[in-house]
């Protein structure tokens, strides 16, 4: 019931921002309540689900078990960060122009939630494929919001790469139905496919992993069908690109994840296979393109295709330590980068350009933001005591209990150099003389508050594992290690 | 009529379907002509919808003659009106002057992308015994030849039609191998296949109206310097 109540919030969120008031305080304030209240409710389902019981709504239609949850908690932990942020941060033109496109964008918003929501409560997996295509369509206009020229093309190039790819996974899904009927039918549903999949023809099996992992690797950004990413995430609003983020780096993930437990056998080790391979290429490239970056967001765009590429490699590994890991890699990246995009936006307070070599001397001219940038750096580029550290640190040491070197080694070098670029393009923006003169900013409480909701975990996960947490990395392993 | 008769004979309807759905992909390939192309996608839609009746009677399946209506429904008529809607007419009677290929290079990339297809499809063609066979290879034909047309061509419209081909090649293939998916995931998909369309519909008027082209192969001031 509470997944549906969850549901139900966000889509009505979404239809009272819409309603045309005077007050430009109206759609704001109801998406942050809203997410309040999404992030309670998936706070109570995640203490249910860590407890080992599943959350069912509607049998076999909306349910929420242990990997869900945890999914859930992020899509509401990090939704709150970004209705907060988009309160302070998103301001239209002047006129009554403006206020409509506020309030449209506030209606996305909750309706890209949504989206990301049905994903990750939904067990027909038609209807997985549905709420994630919806995923796209709410969130054209929100990478469009500008308006430029620029955001257009962007937002173009981004609805046209991911549809794309989405009907390429929607033909490995039909190929999935297909083989679970020769398998001797049953409930298209999560339970019911994995359940199938180890009496179904290797072939299909094969054909339907790799359309749907290349289909959804359109859509999440994985090398080499990345090129859509870092464009949608320059030009986009910066808490659309958190949500960017949260969708590539968290829900698409989770889909492709969620048929790992029916790979068993030589199709497990082909899948296995090629997932490390997509991963370790993601993470070459980003890391490589990390250095020549010229661009603030688009910095943290390949920083995100590098997690993704880490996440991939760590869930291929195979195996209950691997699929924890991977998951942990999972929740630690997508805070770190949500405090990482909140740090930008409180820069772009002060600077207007977001070239990296038009900006110098942050710490000094304006201290929260230069701190702020420093700290996500060091923090997303895995240094300790942050929390990506711990998790890639967890990823390194199954590879090694299992004896991947070569894997291993790959990644650690990409890790390396990204770790390396990035902190050369973050020393010479935050330290040094300032191009501009000091200007301190008054920073608004709705760029603090989601600065402080992030920081918190990210600094805090290597002292203190919040129990339930730890339960629901240990049910992700149980469920997808085999 | 005796059954064998009747068998033979759908079994023939259906593989002349697959037929003209494969000439029309290529005929996708070959216009320049927005208008022409829309057109073509509509036939195109009619063959998927004729041949999901002729494996309806075939299997004497009502669910699969309820996708041929909503298939009929939702890319014969809602989504033509819809992208003419979008877009001022004056756009569809232009001619692409300047594809990334021309259209015999196209033709010979269309006509590997078939062979690749085939070759594809082939193991997995022994589990598909009967009458339909001819639809999965055809389908994966029409989904790569779609992703071809939008990757080709520089117009926003024809590069929406092109996704759209796509998702006819799956159906195609979809109604021989998951004929008996529930009715709620093709309502659901008729209803993305319409909102895929509204939503690049308005993109497109939008960058029209912004930007003062439809001609999005030609946006690219983002890149890696």
């Amino acid at each position: 019931m509470v997944l549906i109540v969850m549901l139900v919030i966000l889509a009505v969120t979404a239809g009272v921002c819409l309603i045309p008031t005077r007050s430009r305080v109206f759609a704001p304030g109801i998406t942050v309540l809203g997410a309040v209240a999404i992030l309670a409710l998936a706070t109570h389902v995640a203490l249910t689900a860590a407890a080992g019981s599943k959350v069912v709504a509607i049998r076999d239609w909306v349910s929420c078990d242990g990997f869900g949850a945890l999914i859930l908690l992020l899509v509401a932990y990090v939704g709150l960060g970004t209705a907060i942020f988009s309160w302070g941060h998103m301001k239209g033109p002047d006129g009554a122009d403006g206020a409509l496109r506020l309030r449209r964008y506030y209606c996305l918003h909750n309706l890209f939630l949504l989206a990301m929501l049905a994903v990750v409560t939904l067990a027909q997996i038609s209807l997985v494929w549905i709420a994630l295509e919806f995923t796209t369509l709410a969130s054209v206009f929100l990478v469009s919001f500008e308006k430029t020229p620029k955001a257009f093309e962007a937002a173009w190039k981004y609805a046209i790469l991911t549809t794309m790819g989405a009907i390429l996974a929607l033909f490995g899904i039909l190929l999935l139905y297909w083989g679970m009927h020769q398998a001797g039918g049953g409930l298209f549903t999560w339970d019911g496919l994995t359940a199938a999949m180890p009496k179904m023809p290797a072939g299909i099996l094969e054909t339907a992993f790799i359309l749907i992992l290349v289909g959804l690797g359109s859509k999440a950004g994985m090398a080499p069908l990345h090129s859509w990413l870092p464009d949608a995430y320059s030009q986009a609003p910066v808490p659309v690109c958190v949500l960017l983020s949260l969708v590539e780096t968290a829900t698409i993930p989770y889909v492709i994840f969620r048929l790992w437990p029916g790979f068993a056998g030589p199709v497990g080790a082909y899948t296995g296979s090629w997932l490390v391979f997509f991963g370790l290429v993601s993470a070459g490239v980003a890391a490589f393109l990390l250095i020549q970056v010229k661009e603030l967001k688009r910095l943290f765009a390949f920083s995100t295709i590098e997690h993704l590429g880490i996440i991939l490699v760590a869930a291929g590994l195979g195996g209950a330590a691997a699929a924890s890991s991977a998951a942990y890699q999972m929740v630690t990246h997508i805070i770190t980068k949500s405090f990482c995009f909140f740090a930008v936006g409180a820069a772009l307070l002060v600077i207007k350009n977001q070239r990296i070599e038009s900006i110098q001397g942050l710490v000094r001219s304006f201290p929260l933001a230069g701190v702020a940038l420093l700290l996500g750096a060091l923090a997303v580029s895995g240094a300790p005591p942050f929390a990506v550290f711990l998790s890639e640190f967890s990823v390194l040491k199954v590879g090694l209990s299992q004896s991947q070197y070569l894997a291993v080694g790959l990644l650690v070098l990409f890790v390396g150099i990204s770790f390396c670029a990035i902190m050369f393009h973050h020393s010479r923006m935050v330290f040094g003389r300032p191009l501009v003169p000091a200007n301190r900013p008054a920073v608004p409480v709705s760029y603090l508050a989601p600065l402080l909701l992030t920081a918190l975990p990210m600094a805090l996960l290597w002292i203190y594992m919040p129990g339930a947490l730890a339960d629901l990395l240990r049910l992700v392993g149980a469920l997808l290690g085999r | 009529m005796p059954a064998d008769v009747f068998h033979s004979t759908v079994t023939q309807l259906n593989a002349l379907m697959g037929g003209f759905f494969l000439l029309s992909c290529f005929a996708m390939v070959a216009t320049r002509q927005i208008l022409a192309c829309l057109k073509i996608f509509v036939v195109q839609s009619i063959f998927l919808a004729a041949s999901a009746c002729l494996l309806g009677s075939l299997h004497t399946s009502w669910h699969l003659f309820e996708v041929a209506m909503i298939t009929v429904a939702s890319k014969v008529i809602l989504i033509p009106w819809l992208l003419r809607r979008s877009i001022s007419h004056d756009i569809y009677a232009r001619r692409e002057v300047s594809q990334v290929f021309n259209i015999p290079t196209s033709l010979l990339m269309a006509l590997a992308l078939a062979l690749f297809a085939f070759f594809l499809a082939r193991p997995l063609l022994p589990r598909l015994a009967g009458p339909s066979w001819v639809n999965l290879p055809i389908g994966l034909l029409g989904l790569f030849i779609g992703a071809f047309v939008v990757a080709a061509r520089r117009e926003a419209i024809p590069q929406v039609i092109g996704i759209l081909a796509m998702e006819n090649g799956v159906f195609l293939a979809g109604i021989a191998i998951a004929s008996s998916l529930p009715l709620i995931a093709e309502l659901a998909a008729a209803l993305d296949a319409l909102v895929v369309t509204l939503v690049f519909g308005l993109l497109a008027s939008r960058i029209h109206s912004h930007v003062g082209t439809t001609t999005v192969g030609d946006l690219a001031t983002l890149k890696e310097e």
